[in-house]
């Protein structure tokens, strides 16, 4: 290949409306860091100024027709200007104590990886045409049976089995009602969150009852890479392990006939039917899917990173997971930038807990703000596949 | 996620394969579903209650002891005490004859009082979601409306001291109710004018509820305890803003007067829907929007319309918990309540009718009671065990109510009718 194509090849990918609009974005978040450590700008008019930057490359994004990539940019814009002014007000003991980059990213990767399981599950479920509200109950399922696996097996990977196991049984039932009896996928998901609830909760009072989950559980290991600094050096096994599969899902997505097969059965399963695809079997298959990934993103919470397993311990993540899969427009590496997003949104709420008290519980909702935000079509209209939802009816 | 067009696929694929009695099973399920609109739903909660035993059984426990310790929790042991008691009216000395011992120093009495002082929320959230699936929309967001609902009715009932008691209540019931439909004329606003899919619209808002209420009665929150600075909770709310009571001793819960209110909104909700214009286009909208649009309805208007009203009944259950028997609110109360959740179930079981809703309230108001742990007597069954069982039975009764398809295979397994799309084809042999 000559330089030319290679010039034409990185044109045709990155045109130059994406790159201003990407350096917006980058310059959003740029106003924000700058104020805090190790730059520390105490200025408030350094953020302002970069934030005016961003909003300037948005509209001109903007104007030249490409409204979200221009919103995404006026939006990070604003709210590092905001976030900005925000850190520069507060004492600089409260930024060292809250803003410590290595626990910070730590926290970051811990609470968004059970999110990127749950997304990736959810995503290729509605890829396949059926929508799953019922992601929260599987990932439940999966965080308590992680740990009566762990605790009756005496080991860590018996646990994930049994995690698997449980969230594909609670999503074979999810996708018998979805599929074949073509009952409403909303009724059912919901009776899916309130059967892993109550399931979970029952058998963990019969249980254990009192005393919780024993301390001594089995938990997935943490994996040592030194040189590879204190924040990746320790990373669990399951973080390691949702990176791999984002990838997976990526490219079995996009780039495998199953990927295609899976997207078509989403979009017209009409058509899909008619050259031969088993859109039932798909379905099934996707489901039954999505069911084991939110399970273990539910036992990563239990026995990953917990270690015990406290009633209704999940606690509406796996409605962020949604969140996310329609944050990240329904892509495997999009759904994770939102999980990071999401999961850095927890871990800056946890950390702010000391200096604002209940205000940094607001950290907590930004997720669900966020995604009202996205579906009112404000940055531009994310985009469900075409026959989410819908029951399909053999001819 | 699907357009509510799609609600339907039953009938419309029975129509749509000529070799099927497509006209005529289509016709008898309606009839069956109208006809049998009791028998159905009766047979899935009984269904449910059967699996629920079921897990008892093999954990262990007697089904049939835990149900009656259910059954008696809840208070409607009651009603099988006959004798010649009275009740003494208000305002006289006139007594009425009455069947009943009302007395709620006794447990049974005072256990249906507590049933019924769930049984009124249930009504209203169950009607939240009932309004809005007749306009063809489903409201999932009743628990993000009803905890909005109680947050401005503890806020206004904690202040403004200076009024008097009717219009303090009034003030309150009105506000937050409004409050409660704006929530939900959010969800119907993106609908309308942006085809954002109400269930996803309306879980975000559940969870923004959620959060800002844990943000507003936290610790240092705007509307934290101005008193007692180390509990997440709110300011008790006056004496005046609250609901009078109607049965019992007001120090132990009495029954508030909230539950005509509740009733009250019953008979609203089937006037508005049977008997008004109003209703005739949320019902046009909900059986077909295409066709109503080309009949001159406005869709949209209709969404937005169906929303409010449906976050009005929420948020009237909100208020009226918090005014009848809560009078404070904390990030605890927040967090745990489910009682918009459960609405689902209790619109589904009802079928979605002003009478159904009504019973399928008292039959989760009765579930409820009958396992908390004040009312379920710790010997016969933890209560903290029947709390999950009774999470169980309804997540049954909605997985049940969800397939009603299910009724049709057996409905095709019993007359011989051959359905496509069902698999099997029977023979027809009778």
């Amino acid at each position: 290949m000559t330089s030319m194509q290679y010039a034409e090849r990185f044109r045709s990918r990155w045109p130059f409306n994406t790159i201003v609009a990407r350096t917006g974005v980058a310059l959003g978040l740029i106003a924000f860091v700058a104020t805090l450590p190790p730059f520390k700008a105490r200025s408030p008019w350094v953020p302002v100024f970069i934030g005016l930057l961003a909003i300037a490359a948005g509209i001109w994004v903007l104007s030249r027709g490409q409204r979200r990539p221009g919103w995404t940019a006026i939006g990070f814009g604003l709210v590092g200007i905001a976030l900005g002014i925000l850190a520069t007000r507060a004492s600089l003991g409260n930024l060292d104590q809250v803003v410590v980059w290595s626990a910070l990213l730590s926290a970051t990767l811990i609470w968004a990886t059970p999110l990127t399981y749950a997304a990736v599950g959810g995503m290729i479920c509605e890829r396949s045409g059926v929508v799953n509200i019922g992601l929260e109950g599987m990932m439940l399922a999966g965080a308590f049976f992680a740990a009566l696996g762990a605790d009756k097996f005496g080991s860590w990977e018996l646990g994930l089995v049994t995690a698997a196991v449980a969230g594909a049984a609670f999503a074979l039932v999810h996708a018998f009602m979805a599929i074949h009896l073509r009952a409403d996928q909303i009724v059912s998901g919901t009776a899916i969150n309130f059967l892993a609830l109550g399931v979970t909760g029952y058998f963990f009072i019969d249980i254990y009852g009192e005393n919780g989950t024993p301390g001594d559980l089995p938990r997935i290991p943490d994996v040592k890479i030194n040189f590879l600094g204190s924040v990746f050096g320790h990373l669990n096994l399951m973080i390691w392990l949702s990176f791999v599969l984002l990838v997976v899902a990526q490219v079995g997505l996009f780039r495998t006939p199953i990927g295609l097969r899976l997207r078509s059965v989403g979009e017209h399963p009409r058509a899909a039917d008619t050259v031969g695809i088993s859109v039932y079997g798909i379905r099934y298959a996707a489901v039954v899917v999505s069911g084991v990934l939110a399970a273990l993103g539910g036992a990563y919470l239990s026995i990953g990173y917990l270690g015990s397993f406290t009633e209704n311990m999940t606690a509406g993540r796996g409605f962020i997971a949604l969140a996310a899969v329609i944050f990240g427009n329904w892509r495997p590496f999009g759904a994770f930038a939102a999980a990071l997003l999401f999961g850095g949104s927890t871990a800056l709420s946890f950390r702010l807990a000391q200096p604002w008290g209940s205000a940094s519980v607001l950290f907590q909702a930004l997720p669900y703000v966020l995604t009202l935000i996205a579906v009112a079509g404000v940055i531009g209209r994310s985009v469900p596949p075409a026959s989410a939802g819908r029951p399909y009816v053999k001819q | 996620l699907s357009e509510p067009e799609n609600r339907a696929p039953v009938e419309t694929s029975l129509e749509a394969d000529p070799e099927s009695y497509a006209p005529s099973v289509a016709k008898r399920l309606a009839f069956y579903q109208r006809a049998g609109g009791i028998v159905t739903p009766f047979l899935t909660a009984v269904f449910a209650f059967l699996m629920g035993g079921v897990v008892v059984a093999a954990t262990g426990h007697n089904p049939l002891r835990v149900y009656k310790a259910i059954f008696e929790g809840a208070g409607l042991n009651w009603f099988f005490h006959f004798g010649n008691y009275s009740i003494s009216l208000p305002f006289s000395s006139a007594h009425v004859w009455f069947w009943w011992d009302t007395n709620t120093n006794h447990t049974a009495a005072y256990n249906l009082t507590q049933t019924l002082i769930t049984t009124t929320p249930l009504i209203l959230t169950g009607l939240a979601v009932a309004f809005a699936f007749r306009c063809g929309l489903f409201n999932i967001g009743g628990q993000g409306q009803y905890i909005v609902g109680a947050i401005t009715g503890v806020y206004i009932g904690s202040r403004f001291t200076g009024m008097n008691h009717f219009t303090h209540v009034l003030f309150a019931i009105v506000l937050a109710s409004l409050a409660g439909a704006l929530w939900g004329a959010i969800a119907g606003f993106l609908k309308a004018t942006v085809g954002a899919h109400e269930v996803i619209t309306t879980i975000m808002l559940n969870w923004v509820a959620y959060w800002g209420g844990s943000y507003l009665f936290g610790r240092g929150g705007p509307l934290q305890n101005h008193t007692d600075k180390s509990i997440p909770i709110s300011d008790d709310i006056v004496a005046k803003a609250k609901l009078p009571a109607i049965w019992g001793n007001p120090q132990l819960q009495a029954l508030h007067s909230g539950i005509f209110i509740a009733l009250g909104a019953l008979i609203a909700f089937y006037i508005i829907l049977n008997r008004t214009t109003l209703g005739y286009e949320v019902r046009a909208v909900g059986f077909n929007p295409e066709a109503a649009r080309y009949g001159g309805i406005s869709v949209a208007r209709n969404f937005i319309i169906a929303m409010a009203i449906s976050g009005l009944f929420a948020g009237l259950a909100g208020v009226l918990d918090i005014l009848g028997w809560q009078f404070r609110l904390g990030v605890l109360d927040v967090q745990v309540s489910n009682i918009g959740f459960i609405g689902i179930a209790v619109a589904l079981l009802g079928r979605n009718t002003a009478v159904g809703v009504g019973l399928a309230a008292l039959l989760f108001g009765a579930l409820l009671t009958g396992t908390s742990t004040r009312s379920l007597d710790p010997d016969i069954f933890q209560p903290q065990l029947a709390g999950n069982l009774a999470l169980m039975i309804q997540a049954l009764i909605l997985l049940f109510v969800g397939a009603d398809l299910l009724i049709l295979y057996i409905w095709q397994a019993r007359r011989k009718v051959r359905i496509p799309g069902l698999g099997r084809t029977t023979q027809e042999t009778a």
